[in-house]
């Protein structure tokens, strides 16, 4: 109740920085507030490493005369920093120029039902509480095997932030939201052979985190399976992107699909509205209002309501990821995506991991990506890479220090499957990903 | 005491808060048996302008400020921070992060004033350096001059930003310290287009300066040329190659190399923990006999320089790799003490909401005896990779990537054609042991580059003169 309070307590805060924006005359203005609470404690070898407190608050707003557009922020809410903040931002609008598509947006998209998507779920832990968990999670990577050589430590986190936003449409909402995470990262050692990896669990519920015990064996399980990885001569063959890093995959697309980069024309799926951008079989979809789910919000960044819809069906694209602004641009309306998509999910089929990896035969397994090496306006691929090479559906050793490469607009029509091994730790919900062939450069 | 008035006028005057506030901050701090402690005040405010599409699309300011406070227990850390500078929610931080020690004996410190470090860059505001209006003329003609050099140009954006910093911290001997640190960054991106075919490019720079440095000798301009340059290459590229082969690395930038191969497996932290390839390897040969890798905190007015560290400790240059023998590791204070070493001015934070941590500066390879055309020619097959984009490193593996973003085939000595930008993997430990010959052309970067790190980024320099590596993994399309 007292977080409501809070609420209450920040809205009115939001309420007087649009009033003052319109007292110094700003014909428009969108403003939000933030307060953010937080623990985050790490043990390493058995011992409390960290204990960090986090506290912080953040307000930014952005003021239009006429079509002119001017953006301040800061951390300092003091009445008088406030009005500074504000004065900052109509100072900046009298220098950017008059731009025809800049503005709020359409009142009727602005978001008018707020139902309770269940994402405060705070965790009344105390820090000795955390050092235990941690200390029990770290354990358990610890001791499940000789090889396990050394520790990066394990942490848990819980964190509490209220976000509010308004506009002089008269938009003014805000939420509580809750997000815990504990994590844990191994060394194992064979020889010559070092290797790191981790698992996490994150999730709203701190009832809903994975077991202290299973998130430490996952962690030294996967440092364990990479010892004495090789590289692989040069080749082409099929790649199987395991569901953690498959997600990647997905991003990429919607990168090429987002308001920005159309407008710009600096992505390779320009004008691909209504065209076969994936075999026909996939299916993807927004569900910003799932219950809980970490990537769950009633509205945008901009107000406008979220809505369960879409993207790809029968492998067609049916719909971009607009703003407000970019909307504009392509002389379409805002999709709800100011801020990105929500809870981004891609139909599996039948398969489970074993099935993908039967599917796969003989190929590439991806486990982990590195570098940036990803251009989506012309749409190259090329990343390092780290995974398994797999002969009749069967893993057969460790693979680093490759790259992977391609061209996106093929590897998205060359999916072959997507498997039920879905990872639901994101706010994009995806099982493996198999794509028909892609270029190995190894030694 | 110019820098350290300056820093109490901008952080400390307005919050009400004294001297004697921050001794009582560390009394309440030093009331536990604790091996280190700090407070960390900071002030920063930045602006950025964007110019697209031929306007003047975006501009924004932003205030940060805040205090973190440390206290340090042999490995053991307690923290906390607030964006209020205010007294008693300060001594509420310290009672919090001093409950991970025991209680032990009390001290008492005063504070003492810290000897002025070098400075090695100006103490300007680069918000106030220029009026409002030549940022925005600036912008524009950069905007126009860039779309005159070729008709090929469909879209040119154009960015501008400036941070003004204070920052003032202080240690549990009672010293004090303050810094005063500007950064200007500008950016130019071109799209071009021909045949249907679209390519982009960027180009940019900036230091530890003021919006002046754009306008000297046209360097905002010679983004603009340099960006278009560029693009215009990749409309020529084809398909990059795949495999293993040598590569010449370009000067300046592609110094990113040292960064990722070895420069992270090189901070103290990993190596106190013994999870970096180069634990323990101190004396030991990590490259060939020319290579000579330092970090330098020290170059004035570079992008990755810093007067003192984020610790107060004065920055230094620092012998990495000398001859290819491993020197030293770069340390912040915590590891610098659990190590047994002295800190090497290489404790970073991006605010006071973070944890300071070893992080690098200015990493760069001292210059060789070969002229670069001479190492082009010595190579038969190969890639000459010119201008890079980002990079990333897994410190335990030593496996790191960096992406070439202008890059040419060379066939029989020369150069012949354009290829497409590909990721360049190796192993960190050994990828240095297989430079051959190093260009006598040493080039930094020109002020561009950001470092991640647990979530933190900073900015940070590179350096390289040209240079040839024997055999290294190009993640190209062409087998």
């Amino acid at each position: 109740m007292q977080n409501q309070e809070e609420v209450k307590r920040l809205k009115n805060s939001v309420q007087h920085l649009l009033d003052e924006a319109k007292q110094q005359g700003a014909s428009a203005a969108e403003a939000g507030l933030s307060q953010e609470n937080g623990l985050s404690v790490s043990a390493r070898l058995g011992e409390v490493e960290t204990i960090e407190h986090h506290c912080g608050q953040g307000l930014g707003i952005t003021v239009y005369f006429g079509q002119r557009k001017g953006s301040a922020s800061t951390t300092d809410l003091s009445p008088e920093s406030i009005k500074e903040t504000v004065t900052a931002a109509c100072s900046i609008a009298r220098y950017t120029s008059e731009d025809v598509y800049a503005g709020l947006p359409e009142k009727e998209l602005l978001a008018t039902e707020f139902p309770d998507l269940d994402l405060n779920h705070p965790w009344s832990i105390s820090a000795d509480e955390a050092i235990i968990l941690a200390v029990e999670c770290e354990d358990a990577a610890r001791n499940f095997h000789a090889d396990i050589s050394n520790s990066e430590g394990a942490t848990v986190n819980t964190h509490q932030g209220i976000h509010v936003m308004g506009n002089s449409l008269g938009f003014l909402q805000g939420y509580i939201s809750t997000r815990h995470s504990l994590s844990c990262s191994v060394l194992a050692q064979r020889g010559d052979s070092m290797q790191r990896d981790y698992w996490y669990s994150v999730a709203r519920n701190p009832n809903n985190l994975e077991a202290a015990s299973e998130i430490g064996r996952k962690a030294a399980e996967r440092a364990l399976r990479r010892l004495e990885g090789r590289s692989l001569s040069t080749r082409q063959c099929p790649v199987l992107y395991s569901a953690e890093i498959a997600s990647g995959l997905l991003s990429s697309f919607i990168s090429a699909i987002s308001g920005g980069n159309l407008y710009r024309k600096a992505s390779f799926l320009l004008d691909a509205i209504e065209t076969q951008v994936f075999p026909d079989f996939v299916h993807i979809y927004e569900q910003p209002h799932l219950k809980g789910a970490l990537g769950s919000s009633a509205y945008d960044s901009e107000g406008v309501a979220t809505k369960t819809r879409d993207i790809v069906s029968e492998g067609i694209l049916r719909s971009y990821v607009l703003g407000t602004y970019s909307a504009r641009k392509l002389g379409l309306r805002s999709t709800g995506n100011a801020g990105g998509v929500r809870n981004l999910t891609i139909d599996s089929g039948d398969l489970d991991f074993q099935g993908m990896l039967k599917k796969l035969d003989t190929g590439l397994l991806v486990t982990e990506l590195m570098g940036q090496g990803v251009n989506i306006l012309t749409g190259d691929y090329s990343r390092g890479a780290a995974g398994f090479w797999v002969e009749n559906g069967v893993i057969q050793y460790p693979v680093e220090e490759i790259t992977i490469a391609g061209n996106l607009k093929d590897m998205l029509k060359n999916i072959v499957a997507v498997g039920n091994d879905i990872d639901y730790r994101g706010s994009t919900r995806t099982g493996s990903i198999l794509v028909e062939q892609m270029s190995i450069a190894g030694e | 005491m110019k820098i350290l008035n300056l820093a109490r006028q901008a952080i400390l005057a307005p919050a009400g808060i004294q001297d004697s506030d921050i001794e009582k901050i560390m009394n309440r701090l030093l009331s536990s048996s604790v091996d280190a402690a700090d407070i960390y005040f900071q002030s920063s405010h930045s602006e950025s302008w964007v110019m697209e599409g031929g306007i003047i699309k975006e501009g924004s300011h932003s205030i940060e400020q805040g205090a973190g406070v440390r206290a340090v227990s042999g490995e053991k850390t307690g923290f906390a921070y607030s964006d209020r500078i205010e007294l008693p929610v300060l001594l509420e931080a310290a009672n919090n992060v001093k409950a991970i020690v025991r209680q032990g004996q009390e001290s008492q410190v005063g504070l003492v004033y810290a000897a002025n470090a070098v400075q090695y860059y100006p103490v300007a505001n680069p918000l106030k350096s220029l009026p409002e209006q030549q940022k925005i003329d600036l912008l524009r003609k950069v905007d126009s001059e860039t779309r005159k050099l070729d008709a090929r140009i469909e879209e040119v954006i154009v960015s501008l930003s400036g941070v003004h910093e204070t920052i003032l911290v202080a240690n549990q001997d009672g010293s004090l310290a303050a810094d005063i640190r500007p950064l200007v960054r500008m950016n130019v991106t071109v799209i071009v287009e021909e045949n249907g075919r679209r390519e982009q490019a960027s180009m940019g720079g900036g230091g530890r300066s003021d919006y002046n440095y754009f306008i000297d000798q046209d360097q905002a301009l010679n983004y603009g040329k340099e960006a278009v340059r560029q693009a215009l290459v990749n409309l020529e590229a084809e398909d990059a190659p795949a495999g293993n082969m040598t590569v010449v690395l370009g000067a300046g930038w592609p110094g990113i190399l040292l960064h990722e191969a070895i420069g992270h497996g090189l901070e103290g932290d990993f190596n106190r923990k013994g999870t970096s390839a180069f634990s323990g390897r101190v004396g030991e040969r990590v490259a060939s006999d020319l290579c000579t890798v330092v970090d330098d905190g020290t170059l004035p007015g570079r992008r990755g320089s810093l007067s003192i560290d984020d610790e107060g400790t004065p920055t230094e240059n620092t012998v990495l790799i000398e001859k290819g023998i491993l020197k030293g590791y770069m340390q912040d204070k915590l590891n610098a003490r659990l190590m047994g070493v002295k800190s090497t001015g290489n404790g970073r934070r991006e605010s006071y909401a973070s944890l300071p941590m070893p992080r690098m500066t200015n990493t760069y390879m001292l210059p060789g005896t070969y002229n670069p055309e001479e190492i082009i020619r010595s190579v038969k097959k190969g890639l000459y990779a010119k201008n890079f984009a980002g990079g990333q490193v897994d410190i335990t593996s030593g496996k790191f990537v960096f992406s070439a973003s202008e890059a040419y085939l060379i066939e029989n000595g020369q150069i012949t054609r354009a290829v497409k930008g590909a990721t360049l993997i190796g192993n960190g430990p050994d990828v240095l042991t297989k430079v051959s010959m190093v260009g006598t052309d040493l080039q930094l970067d020109s002020g561009v580059g950001s470092c991640g790190k647990e979530g933190q980024s900073v900015p940070v320099g590179v350096g390289q003169p040209t240079l040839k590596i024997d055999g290294i993994t190009v993640g190209g399309t062409s087998v």
